[in-house]
């Protein structure tokens, strides 16, 4: 009965994950990146249905904490990034290697 | 029982109780002029020659305290301090016949030598640094034979070893003598590793290394003679004796009293001392390990004789002859007690002779401009008579000319050679006629023919600190032999310590072997009075024989040293230093490349994509669930 | 519980955060205040000696704090009497490097001004040194084994800092390598601790707890492996050798005299302690590998020694050379080869320590390590010559020299041991005999090339030693000549701490000793 629950979120987790391999725009990877936080969220919030106990419900409330928390800082370092490099897109802060 | 000898006592009080002052004089000597340096240059020689003849007068104090008392009590041992507690090993001195013997003519003629330094060095800046150099050498040199056991004894036998090495190398400045300390202090350490291992034996045999609780044997077996040899290898290398004879000729490169005192009257001997000393415990008379001391003499005596022959620089010319006589004194410490107490009489007679003809070859050298080369001598006689008449005394005692002391003592080891062993005997006479001309062409080069001085030469007596030890030895060189031999008084005197032959000997004036070697020695001294007195020397060496070569190459036993042990060892060495730098070195350093380089691959993955990250990411997680899922259906 | 060790301890540690607290410009200060400091600890070391029963307990002046409760990690120090003389070596060592690095961090310009060591900070280099000095006592006090560990490892930090900032030219390839070399062994040493730990399953690091606990014979073999790895980098034995050469020619010569003379012990003194003590019958069954690898150390060490250019490099061969004998007295299993490799362990700290301080002298006034630099120096210092020819004799063990003693008891001891396969030991003491020809050649060839023959023509510029420079040496060179002639005062401290490691590791004290406890 929860089945569907889960599927949706298996699917919206995954469309998020692909979003944040493929996209370059740091807005739109960041949003399917809150994407997959949600999925995960729902696949909490059905166990804790399915399991009949609060723990998962209360780390969905976890989890958007976090994901708020990581907005503020994220969104910060974006806008940062674009104001030097009149860039969005990921690809382009690429000095961090080797 | 021939081999008894006496018990070893402890001693305490007396002379003898504080026999340590004959170490401790020579020894705050040589402190004193080393710690103090230059404040001590102005009278440092007269507080070296007042350590050495107060070390000389506790020693005739001792010896007259030893005598004092019954044969059988003869042999004091005097604790000082405990060395080693693990090995039971203590510090003290053992005084009897032997060491007293050693003792006496350490600290007697090394006094006189000390004294005739003082002319000898008076024109060296560094006068003062010798006197402490001759002073510690005393000390250790004491150390040595007082010892009463075998540690104490290798820290003297080393300790002379250090003195040598530093007496030789004095004029370090000459690259020359610089190589020959090194070479004589390295080639002493091979006779050490003998020494050094034989010592390891003795412990683990008998779980001790004191003479006062090792046992006389009757009978040697297969651990005796392993020792046996092993000290024989120490012995040769301290006393030059065949195989380790190379490097006495290159120490004559020290100052000539240094040649007098370490590399002819005492410190070369130590060889001969320690075998008698262990002559009782090792060396069983007829045992194997005796017969190999008594071969290695006679092939010395013979080998030395040989280089002395072909000598044109007079000091290698006597340590050609020390070399020879040192043969003998072996031969006759291979011989058992009747020989122990010739080739101590030996010893002591030609610490005095030899140490009369090198300080007289010194007093030749001053006077000429430190001119070496006997070619350039010649008819000297008459401008240094006092130089020339001690020097021939010496001469005449060397070669044993009848009643003077080498004639005593050498003849008596001949005779005895010849009873125990008739091929090795008679080596020893033909070694007694090779000296016969040798030290006939050495006085005559110098002494007699034309003057074939450098155009610069004055030659002049020396100086009246120098002749009066020159005389007071070559009165010894007269004297000393036929008291010590005549009535067997060293013999007996000895026997506590050495032990007694069955019979005692007498000596024979007119005896077979005694008119053969006087025949000998006269032939040679005659045939070098034709070529070397009668005819003229030329100044320029001659190219010489195929015989002279070998013997002005010191039988090529350098150039056997070089090609098996040097040469190799350099290569040894190369190839050690570069193994371990591109070896081993290699090896760590390649690993360290190794992981350097593939850690320089490994960062590539590092692009700086975020997204390479993530994928990264999610298949480490896909692994993952995938492993979490594939364990959980199992 | 007794204070005395820890305050030995934080005497240095506290000397350290003064001498870094100085304000800026007091160089000289800082100098006199960290020679105070181990001035201090020497005296305090001496009334610890002084203490000190030979025939008491095994450990004294034991001190224990919990430091660690849950998993029973104490803070735990005691001395027996192997640890206390290698406490006292360094206690003797350090005001006589402080002395004689005097000038080492102030910068040295050559005589014709080309700079050689550039000026740098004083205050750094003096505070290390002390830091040094109190890991160095720690890791001999401690008698908690992860508290040993930890000052084991501890003790590289200030040792890297003092070769890769003060060393040569090539200093930060060699504290590197230095640095990775032992960590590697530390690492292999933790393991080996955190496995003794859970498999002696007593919820306790103290050594005198877990000794005789590991009985597995397997498990002793593993255990033992990952310490004497570790102790064998540090010792250092064939073939993990290469960083010392390395480390000590760029190391400026007091902190070389400091990693040769005493760190390395530390590798000596785990082997004596730890790995025969815990794991005894691992020892027996390790003996006869571990002895070959000595006798190729002490031959081979003195080998490449000789075919050595750099002054300080020979030193360092001829110490793993020397390092081969400890390593063979300690695996020799007999009370005389035993104290022998202890007393050894002092002496050696001594003559390679006047041997390092000395070449250092002559390297401070020619600006250059190579023997081929030199010639002839006797002449223009005969002061300097004379000791460093003392140095280079103790380093060959002359007789009446203090490291003679500790050899020929290693030699004489391993020869007659009655141990297991005292075949095999008595042909390792003869092999390692004919090390006394080599050590021979390599001192003296250099002796000969550095000072005698000609004076070369910037040797001729040189002073003799000045009053701090004597002061260096002439307390060393007292030393080795003392103990030369009298080292029962050390053999008295070390014999009954060597007869209980026997004991433990179950090897009869040979009749000699009780010989001489006898009368």
């Amino acid at each position: 009965m929860t089945t569907h629950y889960l599927v949706l979120s298996g699917l919206l987790f995954a469309i998020g994950a692909m979003g944040v391999l493929i996209r370059r725009n740091a807005i739109v990877v960041f949003m399917c990146v809150e994407l997959m936080l949600n999925a995960c969220n729902l696949a909490f919030v059905t166990f804790s249905r399915q399991v009949g106990n609060l723990e998962g419900q209360i780390i969905a409330f976890f989890v958007m904490v976090v994901a708020a928390a990581e907005v503020v800082v994220g969104l910060a370092i974006i806008v940062t990034i674009f104001r030097t490099r009149r860039s969005a897109s990921v690809d382009d802060a690429n000095l961090l290697k080797y | 029982m021939e081999s008894e000898i006496a018990q070893i006592t402890q001693h305490t009080g007396g002379v003898i109780g504080n026999a340590w002052l004959m170490i401790a004089f020579p020894l705050l000597g040589a402190f004193i002029l080393l710690v103090f340096n230059r404040l001590t240059d102005r009278w440092g020689h007269l507080l070296g020659v007042a350590m050495s003849l107060a070390s000389f007068v506790v020693a005739v104090l001792a010896f007259f305290e030893l005598i004092g008392l019954g044969e059988a009590e003869r042999r004091r041992a005097v604790h000082l301090y405990e060395f080693i507690p693990n090995l039971d090993i203590n510090m003290g001195l053992l005084i009897d016949p032997l060491s007293i013997s050693f003792a006496l003519l350490i600290t007697g003629v090394g006094s006189l030598i000390h004294i005739y330094s003082i002319g000898y060095m008076a024109h060296d800046e560094h006068r003062r640094r010798f006197f402490a150099y001759l002073n510690l050498f005393v000390a250790a040199m004491l150390l040595l034979v007082l010892a009463d056991n075998y540690v104490g004894l290798f820290i003297g036998w080393e300790g002379v070893g250090l003195a040598s090495y530093l007496l030789i190398g004095f004029w370090q400045f000459k690259p020359s003598a610089a190589v020959a300390a090194k070479k004589a202090f390295v080639v002493n350490r091979v006779g050490d590793l003998g020494l050094l291992v034989g010592m390891f034996v003795i412990f683990t045999t008998y779980q001790t290394l004191s003479f006062a609780e090792l046992k006389p044997i009757e009978v040697e077996n297969g651990t005796t003679l392993a020792i046996g040899l092993l000290l024989l290898l120490g012995a040769c290398g301290k006393s030059a004796q065949l195989p380790l004879q190379s490097w006495l000729l290159d120490a004559m490169e020290g100052p000539t009293p240094v040649s007098a005192l370490i590399h002819a009257a005492t410190m070369v001997t130590a060889g001969v001392y320690l075998v008698v000393r262990s002559g009782a415990y090792f060396f069983p008379e007829g045992s194997g390990a005796a017969l190999a001391v008594a071969i290695v003499g006679a092939a010395t005596l013979l080998a030395g004789a040989i280089i002395g022959c072909a000598k044109d620089d007079i000091k290698k010319g006597l340590a050609g002859s020390t070399m020879s006589q040192i043969g003998y004194m072996m031969l006759g410490a291979g011989l058992g007690p009747a020989g122990y107490a010739f080739a101590i009489g030996h010893l002591i007679t030609h610490g005095f002779f030899k140490a009369d003809l090198f300080l007289g070859a010194g007093s030749v050298m001053h006077g000429m401009n430190d001119e070496v080369n006997m070619r350039k001598y010649g008819g000297l006689r008459k401008y240094m008579p006092l130089t020339f008449w001690t020097f021939f005394i010496g001469y005449l005692a060397i070669i044993g000319f009848p009643l003077l002391s080498g004639y005593f003592t050498k003849d008596g080891i001949i005779e005895t050679a010849i009873e125990h062993n008739q091929v090795l005997g008679w080596l020893a006479v033909l070694g007694a006629g090779i000296t016969g001309f040798y030290m006939s062409r050495m006085v005559f080069m110098t002494f007699f023919g034309q003057k074939r001085w450098a155009e610069d030469a004055h030659p002049h007596e020396s100086p009246t600190v120098m002749t009066v030890p020159l005389i007071v030895l070559s009165i010894g060189a007269i004297f000393l032999g036929g008291y010590l031999v005549l009535s067997n008084r060293l013999l007996l005197f000895l026997a506590p310590a050495v032990g007694r032959p069955e019979e005692l000997p007498t000596f024979h004036f007119v005896s077979v072997p005694g008119i053969t070697t006087l025949a000998l020695v006269a032939v040679g001294a005659g045939y070098a009075w034709v070529r070397y007195a009668q005819a003229e020397v030329p100044v320029v060496q001659p190219r010489g024989s195929f015989v002279t070569t070998f013997a002005r190459r010191d039988l090529y036993g350098d150039a056997l040293n070089e090609s098996l042990l040097m040469r190799p060892g350099q290569w040894l060495t190369r190839i050690a230093v570069f193994f371990d730098n591109r070896g081993v070195d290699g090896l760590v350093n390649g690993l360290a490349a190794g992981i350097g380089g593939s850690s320089g691959r490994l960062r590539r993955i590092q692009t700086g994509f975020a997204r390479t990250y993530a994928l990264s990411i999610f298949i480490g997680a896909a692994l993952l669930t995938g492993a979490l899922l594939l364990v959980g259906t199992i | 519980m007794s204070p005395w060790l820890p305050i030995l301890m934080a005497v240095p540690v506290v000397g350290a955060i003064v001498v870094a607290l100085l304000p800026k410009g007091s160089d000289k200060l800082a100098k006199q205040v960290t020679l105070l400091v181990s001035l201090l600890v020497l005296v305090l070391t001496g009334v610890v000696a002084a203490g000190f029963k030979p025939n008491g307990d095994r450990f004294q002046f034991v001190a224990e704090y919990n430091w660690i409760p849950s998993f029973g990690v104490k803070f735990g120090v005691g001395v027996d009497g192997v640890a206390l003389v290698l406490i006292a070596l360094s206690a003797v060592l350090v005001p006589i490097v402080v002395l004689a690095s005097w000038h080492d961090a102030d910068g040295v310009k050559s005589a014709d001004g080309t700079v050689i060591a550039p000026k740098r900070s004083v205050k750094t280099y003096f505070s290390l040194l002390l830091v040094l000095e109190t890991m160095m006592i720690g890791v001999f006090a401690a008698t908690d084994i992860f508290l040993f560990y930890v000052f084991f490892e501890a003790m590289l930090i200030p040792m890297y800092f003092m070769i890769g900032s003060y060393g040569g030219a090539q200093r930060s390839y060699a504290a590197v390598k230095f640095l990775l070399y032992s960590l590697f062994g530390g690492l292999l040493m933790l393991v080996a601790v955190i496995g003794l730990y859970f498999v002696a399953g007593k919820n306790t690091f103290m050594f005198p707890q877990l000794i005789g606990v590991i009985q597995d014979p397997a498990m002793q073999k593993w255990l033992f492996a990952g310490f004497f790895i570790a102790f064998a980098i540090k010792a250092p034995l064939w073939p993990v050798h290469t960083w010392l050469p390395d480390a000590a020619a760029q190391a400026p010569a007091g902190a070389a005299v400091l990693l040769v003379g005493v760190l390395d012990k530390v590798g000596t003194f785990g082997m004596l302690r730890f790995c025969l003590e815990l794991f005894p019958e691992a020892a027996k069954a390790f003996t006869m590998p571990i002895v070959v690898l000595a006798v190729i150390s002490i031959i081979y060490g003195a080998i490449v020694a000789i075919g050595q250019n750099d002054m300080k490099r020979l030193i360092a061969y001829t110490s793993i050379s020397h390092f081969g004998f400890i390593v063979l007295g300690v695996f020799a299993m007999s009370d005389v080869a035993q104290s022998g490799a202890a007393l050894y362990m002092v002496n050696h700290g001594f003559a390679t320590g006047a041997l390092f301080l000395a070449a250092g002298f002559l390297i401070a006034r020619r600006g250059s390590p190579y023997i081929e630099d030199y010639g002839g120096v006797q002449k223009v210092a005969p002061m300097l010559a004379g000791f460093f020819l003392v140095a280079g004799l103790a380093g060959l063990s002359l007789p009446g020299l203090s490291s003679f003693v500790s050899e020929f008891m290693v030699m004489i001891g391993t020869y007659s041991t009655e141990a297991h396969g005292s075949g095999a030991l008595t042909a390792a003491a003869v092999v390692s005999a004919v090390a006394v020809i080599l050590a021979a050649v390599y001192i003296l060839w250099m002796v000969q090339r550095v000072l005698n023959g000609p004076t070369a023509e910037p040797v001729k510029a040189f002073k003799d030693l000045n009053a701090r420079e004597i002061w260096v040496l002439a307390p060393l060179v007292a030393l080795i000549i003392g103990f030369g002639f009298f080292p029962k005062p050390l053999l008295d401290v070390i014999n009954p701490s060597v007869q209980e490691t026997l004991t433990n590791v179950k090897v009869p004290v040979s009749t000699i000793a009780e010989k001489g406890t006898g009368q």
